[in-house]
């Protein structure tokens, strides 16, 4: 038994045929073939698999894909704009703020949701808004650091983090 | 993880969805934000044949003034939503407790009604909503019926929310006089459940500078459900101290233990966040 459900993955219309125990996390990876986002806990510890759902970072392992029918959502491939990278992206490439990579998307989504709420974040501010994502290398300070490039980046540059998808 | 199959509807309306819950006596789940159900399910710890899905009534949302100078808290309105109303945040101990519940992907789907009617031991809202003396809004194809906050827990993840009802509304009532309130909590790091967590509200029914001669004081994590601490808060209308009322926090109460804190442990800190709490409610009320 399926349900049929319309999502927008980074600005792209889809209409799926869903059974309703499937996850977004699972959908997005198998059904649309977009594996940047990944799972790793799958408790919806880690964080790993953080989307936006209509702007809003989401653990894609912990909501139906059902529950996000209709929705907009923006994974870590909608970020780049036309070959261009985000300046979330540029940030953790200067920055430095990956080592194994794992974490990195769901670390970047979880960012687009704190900058667009709050352009200039303190580092607590960005410690606090990242405390549902777990980085397995503990390479934390970079990646406050390229959250921090990103804000001012932005701030340069004039490009909203939600701009994307 | 994958869930065992379910059946799924998403009424439009409270109507259509209490209809649906009484047309599938015992087999449905109810589910909002998903928060706490989904892990449940994905660990096969709970089943259900068939989820209805609330998360889009619209006239479930939201926080409204009340006629009585109280406050309306949608069931549906998430903890983010309520983080960043005025209406909510004015109360001290909600603007403490909302930012340390889960994390932003969590608040961002989780709701208040949610969370209550899951009524994990160890969560937060129901010792904040046992201090502010809130009523519960229930609704089935019976009826509307009120609850009062105190009563509605009755164990471990256990409430008195009928199989046919769905929760709809909190209501918080107007604070009496001058007033203050506060949360304060230890959290398991892992997890950020609390091992012990204390919500305070104190206030003059006199208002102005009166003695402070209204105490409700509730605690999470400890029990085997959150509890009104009635000896703290004799102690302290019988003019006790903060740290000589918070050391009845945990009198009457069998305290949990786990490999987090034991019981002796768990005691000692429950004291340390109902005094806290205390001391930082009296501030506030100025």
């Amino acid at each position: 038994m399926t349900e049929a459900i319309t999502l927008v993955v980074n600005g792209v219309h889809h209409e799926l045929e869903v059974e309703p125990r499937r996850m977004l996390v699972q959908v997005i990876r198998e059904d649309l073939d977009l594996t940047g986002t990944h799972i790793g806990c799958d408790t919806s510890q880690c964080g790993a698999c953080t989307v936006l759902v209509d702007g809003q970072a989401v653990k894609s392992c912990t909501m139906l894909a059902v529950q996000a029918d209709g929705s907009s959502i923006t994974t870590i491939e909608g970020m780049a704009n036309d070959g261009q990278l985000h300046p979330l992206q540029v940030g953790f490439w200067e920055k430095h703020g990956l080592q194994c990579g794992f974490c990195t998307p769901g670390m970047i989504m979880a960012a687009a949701d704190l900058l667009a709420r709050n352009p200039d974040p303190t580092d607590q501010e960005i410690r606090h808004a990242i405390e549902g994502n777990v980085c397995r290398c503990t390479g934390y300070q970079n990646i406050v650091a390229a959250i921090r490039e990103a804000a001012s980046l932005m701030a340069a540059g004039g490009t909203s983090a939600g701009a994307a998808g | 993880m994958i869930p065992a199959a379910f059946a799924y509807d998403r009424p439009t309306t409270v109507d259509q969805a209490v209809g649906l819950l009484a047309a599938h006596p015992g087999a449905a789940k109810v589910i909002a934000g998903g928060q706490s159900l989904l892990p449940l399910l994905k660990l096969r710890l709970a089943r259900a044949e068939r989820l209805i899905d609330i998360g889009r009534l619209s006239e479930l949302k939201g926080v409204r003034r009340t006629a009585e100078g109280g406050v309306s808290i949608g069931a549906l309105t998430t903890y983010d939503e309520l983080g960043r109303d005025p209406l909510i945040t004015t109360y001290g101990l909600m603007a403490d407790v909302l930012p340390q519940i889960g994390d932003v992907q969590v608040r961002n789907r989780g709701t208040i009604g949610g969370a209550v009617a899951h009524a994990d031991p160890a969560s937060d809202m129901p010792a904040v909503l046992l201090a502010l003396e809130a009523e519960l809004v229930a609704r089935s194809i019976r009826g509307v019926r009120t609850i009062p906050m105190r009563g509605f827990l009755r164990g471990p993840f256990v409430t008195a929310i009928e199989p046919d009802e769905i929760l709809t509304e909190i209501r918080i009532p107007a604070p009496s006089g001058a007033y203050g309130s506060a949360y304060r909590a230890i959290e398991q790091p892992a997890s950020g459940y609390a091992i012990a967590g204390a919500a305070v509200v104190v206030g003059r029914s006199g208002g102005g500078s009166g003695p402070l001669d209204r105490c409700a004081v509730a605690l999470t994590g400890v029990g085997e459900m959150p509890y009104r601490a009635a000896a703290v808060e004799a102690a302290f209308l019988g003019a006790a101290g903060p740290a000589a009322a918070a050391a009845h926090a945990t009198d009457g109460v069998t305290v949990g233990s786990d490999i987090h804190a034991d019981r002796a442990y768990r005691a000692a800190v429950a004291a340390v966040e109902v005094r806290r709490a205390l001391e930082a409610a009296i501030a506030r009320a100025g």
